[in-house]
């Protein structure tokens, strides 16, 4: 098989697949179901996935219901992204030992696993590929996002369909998988069975791939998985006219809708955190009492909080409009200007994980609404 | 499998750009109230101690098992076996910084940031406005002015402090007035009748210096309303937008554009500045809280 073909591969074979990869000394991390939500975990076979569930999600809303098939990737992104993986929500950067006079700094060692990533949407292959570009794309490197994203091993899904506030077709980066992944399977559950239709986009896909069963799709097994993308595309629970959002925001930065999402933030940072491509953090300094040991941690931050612009005197955003509007603009508009893409993935995540349900594509188009006006 | 943009060097993992090394404070000095001026030395190891930096970059400091802060360089770039930093207890680091003593180790991360643009004064009057502690960043520019100093029209330093045990520098400003070729003006916001200097703020110095505003280059470096006030005074004397600099200020816990704290607009104070050329964030800088 070449990667132009597609193959096909039944329940069983995905379980082989797994398999094959844990066997390769992968770390095998996909969705699974727990405390209510589809998160990101370890999986040890395709049991723990979250066959015959999907989730219902709003502004504000997120509840998983029971489908009336046996899907297993019949849903779509949860609260977790696989940042959490790449760029841990809490990692040691050094630690210290001190010995009378002198002091000894050790880095801390690479992790000595590799991720098979199982389940990666289109829209989550961009946000990888977005901080790839903060970490990997500039004068300094990461050593320690590198050391976790460079074997990292993908298997993306082509959502089966949108979530209520799923807008990737209005960021382009989705529901087909186009790039950035190992193999890309499509889920197609009918009257004439449950198969995953596989793209290979690598060797290492197609290397991994030749050591499971499989057959190649036919003709009408191929047009079957390129509907299900299709009809995804066409029921977005959102939309967001991204083009000239840019220039938008950047000329609006004094538009009185900042202080009506104002009355609504709660600044509690929960945007950020379920973001898949926000990327701040701080570092926290540990020592023992005795100071003969000291360490540096580094996790996760948000922009809405007080203490990320603090400087002696004050913080520079003390308003929760300020701060809302820095993740806004951040986002939407001056991201383009660091890293020459958008920080939005249209994932959704920030509208379904936001307590008030302050919706980012309705911000846009309050903001947009107020110049016709 | 999905390959990132940049793929790793082969056979030799570059340094990671988050561990400090280890320098030691050599000497410290009370240069105002709470202000401390720490000599430091980078450990040994490869034989030399030196720290080449150019005038308006920070370093990040460390005090082991307390934290991390950005503190400019303040030394002269030609002794760069010398890394010299002003600090002033305000937070619990630079509290911690400003308790060191000689022997004390500090880590260190830097330099960072880009500079003072020494390259464009030349041949050019050059204003140096500089409130409270801002005159550390410029001083290492100042020395290279002097170094160099043929190469440069007229220098004129404005500095203001909040009162006369305020000013920095103290006995080195009394110097470098001897040395004639620089026109010096200080002020205090207050001053007890002891003070015969001026008063008020650094900003109504502007208009009385002697400088070509035509032929000018001014770096500012100050308190961000006192710096929006000079950039006022300067525009109002003649300088345009592209000769005017400042050094910007924003919480820091990276240095190198990962951690996001810096941002201001578009741009990373750590990576894109801390000197930014007036036209650059001209507009942000009329903004609240951006």
């Amino acid at each position: 098989m070449d990667t132009a073909q597609q193959a096909v591969l039944t329940i069983d074979g995905l379980q082989i697949l797994l398999d094959a990869l844990r066997q390769r000394g992968y770390r095998v991390v996909g969705p699974t179901v727990r405390d209510q939500a589809i998160v990101y975990d370890d999986i040890a076979s395709i049991d723990d996935l979250p066959r015959g569930w999907t989730d219902e999600q709003d502004g504000g809303h997120y509840r998983l219901i029971g489908r009336d098939d046996e899907a297993l990737f019949g849903y779509t992104v949860g609260p977790h992204s696989w940042k959490k993986f790449l760029h841990p929500p809490l990692l040691r950067l050094w630690s210290a030992e001190h010995d009378g006079q002198g002091v000894r700094v050790v880095a801390e060692p690479d992790p000595d696993e590799r991720f098979a990533f199982i389940g990666v949407r289109s829209c989550e292959l961009h946000a990888i590929a977005i901080q790839d570009k903060v970490f990997l794309g500039g004068a300094h490197v990461d050593p320690h996002y590198r050391a976790r994203r460079q074997d990292a091993f993908i298997i993306a899904v082509n959502c089966g369909q949108a979530g209520g506030t799923c807008f990737c077709v209005s960021m382009n980066t989705g529901p087909k998988a186009k790039a950035g992944f190992d193999l890309a399977l499509t889920e197609v559950v009918g009257d004439s069975g449950h198969i995953f239709v596989v793209e290979a986009a690598t060797d290492a896909g197609l290397t991994v791939l030749a050591e499971v069963p499989h057959r190649l799709a036919t003709q009408e097994e191929a047009d079957a998985a390129e509907s299900v993308v299709t009809q995804t595309a066409a029921s977005m629970g959102r939309e967001m006219h991204s083009d000239d959002v840019h220039e938008l925001l950047l000329r609006n930065l004094e538009n009185p809708r900042w202080n009506d999402v104002a009355q609504r933030c709660l600044t509690c940072a929960n945007c950020t955190m379920v973001c898949p491509t926000c990327f701040c953090t701080s570092v926290e300094d540990s020592s023992d009492l005795a100071r003969a040991e000291s360490s540096r941690s580094r996790r996760w931050d948000s922009c809405f909080t007080m203490d990320f612009s603090y400087i002696h005197g004050g913080s520079v955003r003390a308003s929760s409009r300020s701060r809302y509007r820095q993740w806004m603009t951040h986002k939407l508009a001056t991201w383009l200007d660091q890293f020459g893409t958008s920080g939005c993935v249209g994932c959704g995540r920030c509208i379904t994980w936001c307590p008030v349900g302050i919706d980012i594509t309705e911000e846009v188009r309050a903001i947009r609404d107020s110049e016709q006006h | 499998m999905a390959p990132p943009p940049e793929p790793p060097v082969h056979g030799r993992t570059p340094p990671d750009p988050m561990v400090p090394c280890v320098a030691r404070v050599r000497r410290r000095r009370r240069d105002a109230p709470q202000v401390w001026t720490l000599d430091l030395e980078v450990d040994g190891g490869d034989g030399t101690k030196n720290f080449p930096f150019a005038p308006g970059q920070f370093n990040m400091l460390t005090v082991f098992g307390v934290g991390e802060v950005p503190i400019s360089l303040s030394g002269d770039p030609a002794k760069p076996g010398c890394l010299v930093h002003t600090v002033r207890a305000v937070g619990a680091v630079s509290d911690a910084l400003a308790r060191l003593g000689p022997g004390d180790p500090v880590g260190l991360r830097g330099p960072f940031g880009a500079g003072w643009p020494m390259t464009e004064a030349a041949g050019r009057d050059v204003v140096i406005v500089a409130g409270g502690l801002g005159l550390a960043p410029l001083r290492p520019a100042l020395y290279q002015l002097f170094a160099g100093r043929a190469r440069y029209g007229k220098i004129v330093l404005l500095y203001g402090a909040r009162s006369p045990d305020d000013i920095l520098f103290r006995r080195e400003i009394e110097s470098w007035r001897r040395r004639l070729d620089i026109e010096i003006e200080v002020t205090v916001d207050h001053a007890s009748s002891v003070w015969h200097g001026h008063v008020g703020v650094v900003t109504t110095l502007i208009s009385r210096a002697d400088f070509d505003p035509l032929h000018a280059i001014a770096l500012v470096c100050g308190p961000e309303v006192m710096m929006r006030f000079a950039i006022t005074a300067l525009r109002h004397s003649g300088l345009d937008d592209q000769s005017i600099y400042l050094s910007m200020e924003r919480n820091m816990k990276c240095a190198i554009g990962f951690c996001g704290h810096c941002q201001f607009g578009p741009v990373f104070v750590c990576r894109d500045g801390p000197v930014f050329r007036h036209d650059r964030v001209q507009s942000l800088l009329a903004l609240k809280e951006i």
